[in-house]
């Protein structure tokens, strides 16, 4: 039997020449030991040499109580590639920061190696810990000592995707908010919403700590929290004058990269213009020791980031310019479900808040979250030169 | 090739994750079961009011109604004024509206996005 699933790998083989770390020796590593990557190596190289994926589209498996956390992957060649016939991703909701213990990353480990296929996609796009390669029969039993062991799933589906964030101020001195903390927050305050899925379709949360935005909240998820401040950047002169002792040319290094020109050097004193500053960090980020957000922190609140998929990408744009990050979040929250029912009620299958906001007009959505028009909501100037004045429009005339 | 369920002595086509192929297939003794797969283990009048409504909807719509529809009509039908919760659906079938209520329905598996 063991003779008949050696199989021949030339294309992947490929994959395993040259100076970098190669997943299909790995992959070869472990197929010593668990056949289901035996026949997963092979169903690759079949797609390789084909140039056409083997998996079928979805599936629907899950465990008792829950309705995400589980995906469905079926092999379209089951008599061909018996072992992975089913082969379902589980995704484990990661801590906060993606901060572990060794202890906890054998643990998982160890749970895997037991039912699964021992692959694992640690930290890829979705975030979550991903368990790559089980049957249906053992997903109860992973469920149940994740559990025991103080795990639990993260999100697919329609659901609230697992909520992620960068390190925040557990490791950064730009975060002007607790990242760490609000993340886990959402986590236990929204379970239901992230088990089970009752939404039109995804809804993923990130929050970033300052405007470098490490998570690329803005890009990836409906709704970013990016950490900024309302008063002015802090400036040490002292250490100001210590990196040009250092050598640091501010001038060329710091003043002319500015994007809205607001910093000056006058002898060794550094000034900034802060109403001018649009928080582009690139002084902060190289002046690190001498610049500093200012003390009245908080965080902007954009809505509509995506990836292609139903339609073209999105990048998330401002919704509420500032607002106090504290716990418990409730100004946060009310904000949150007020989007959620109105998404609820107006969004229509498979679409993301920012197509549904496209679709009905963000002037219609403010209006129904109850939020007041801003200028910061503009992304862009409009290119339609007539503009229809609601003001002007006197009662008694026909609408037309 | 394909997994099949027995019902008295017939035999039906289901799909690997045990969902019905052909509507006309379906039966009250299908969905009984059907339930068994789903760790429900009797039907109760709350399961029947939710694997009604399901098809209902679907001859009408030939689509399964959004989650939030069947919150809203299941609340109707058991004549309360609110929609019932989420857990609520998951109580009855532990592995939720779409996997469980809709399998019993004999409903086609619906497409999610993984």
């Amino acid at each position: 039997m063991a003779d008949e699933k050696e199989r021949k790998t030339p294309l992947l083989d490929e994959l395993e020449k040259g100076r970098w770390p190669s997943f299909v020796t790995d992959l070869k590593k472990i197929a010593e030991r668990k056949p289901m990557v035996k026949d997963l190596l092979g169903q690759l190289e079949l797609s390789y040499k084909e140039k056409k994926g083997h998996w079928k589209h979805g599936g629907l498996v899950g465990v008792r109580g829950y309705g995400g956390g589980v995906i469905g992957r079926y092999s379209d060649l089951p008599e061909q590639f018996p072992d992975v016939k089913m082969f379902h991703t589980t995704r484990v909701n990661q801590p906060s920061g993606w901060f572990y213990t060794t202890k906890a990353l054998r643990e998982l480990c160890d749970i895997w190696d037991k039912y699964g296929s021992g692959l694992t996609n640690v930290h890829g796009s979705t975030g979550d810990f991903v368990f790559l390669g089980s049957n249906t029969d053992v997903l109860e039993s992973i469920f149940t000592d994740l559990s025991k062991a103080g795990w639990d799933l993260g999100g697919s589906g329609s659901d609230v995707r697992t909520p992620s964030c960068c390190n925040g101020p557990a490791r950064c001195e730009l975060a002007c908010y607790d990242t760490l903390d609000m993340t886990y927050d959402l986590t236990t305050t929204y379970q239901d919403e992230l088990h089970r899925p009752a939404f039109v379709y995804k809804w993923k949360f990130k929050m970033a700590g300052c405007p470098n935005d490490c998570v690329a909240s803005i890009a990836r998820s409906d709704l970013a929290v990016i950490g900024t401040w309302r008063d002015n950047i802090r400036i040490d002169q002292a250490a100001v004058k210590e990196y040009l002792d250092n050598g640091l040319d501010i001038t060329s290094d710091v003043v002319l990269k500015c994007p809205n020109q607001c910093i000056r050097l006058e002898g060794n004193e550094l000034s900034i213009k802060n109403e001018d500053c649009v928080k582009c960090m690139h002084c902060l980020n190289v002046m690190s020791k001498a610049l500093r957000p200012g003390e009245d922190k908080g965080a902007t609140i954009l809505i509509g980031g995506k990836a292609p998929i139903m339609e073209g990408a999105l990048l998330s744009s401002v919704l509420v310019p500032f607002m106090k990050m504290e716990k418990p979040y409730t100004e946060f929250k009310e904000l949150i479900e007020s989007i959620w029912e109105f998404w609820d009620e107006y969004g229509v299958a498979r679409e993301r808040i920012g197509e549904c906001i496209q679709r009905v007009g963000l002037g219609n959505f403010v209006e129904a979250i109850g939020l007041e028009p801003i200028p910061q909501m503009v992304s862009q100037p409009r290119d339609n030169p007539y503009i229809f004045y609601e003001e002007y429009f006197e009662e008694g005339d026909e609408e037309e | 090739m394909g997994d099949f369920i027995e019902v008295g002595d017939k035999k039906i086509d289901v799909d690997e994750d045990g969902f019905i192929h052909k509507w006309d297939d379906w039966s009250e003794d299908a969905a009984n079961v059907l339930a068994k797969t789903e760790n429900v283990d009797e039907l109760t009048k709350e399961h029947w009011v939710v694997v009604n409504y399901l098809r209902e909807y679907y001859t009408q719509y030939k689509i399964a109604p959004m989650i939030r529809l069947v919150l809203k009509e299941t609340g109707k039908r058991l004549g309360q004024e609110k929609a019932v919760s989420n857990k609520y659906i998951y109580e009855l079938f532990p592995s939720g509206p779409a996997k469980g209520a809709c399998k019993i329905a004999g409903l086609p598996k619906p497409t999610g996005c993984v």
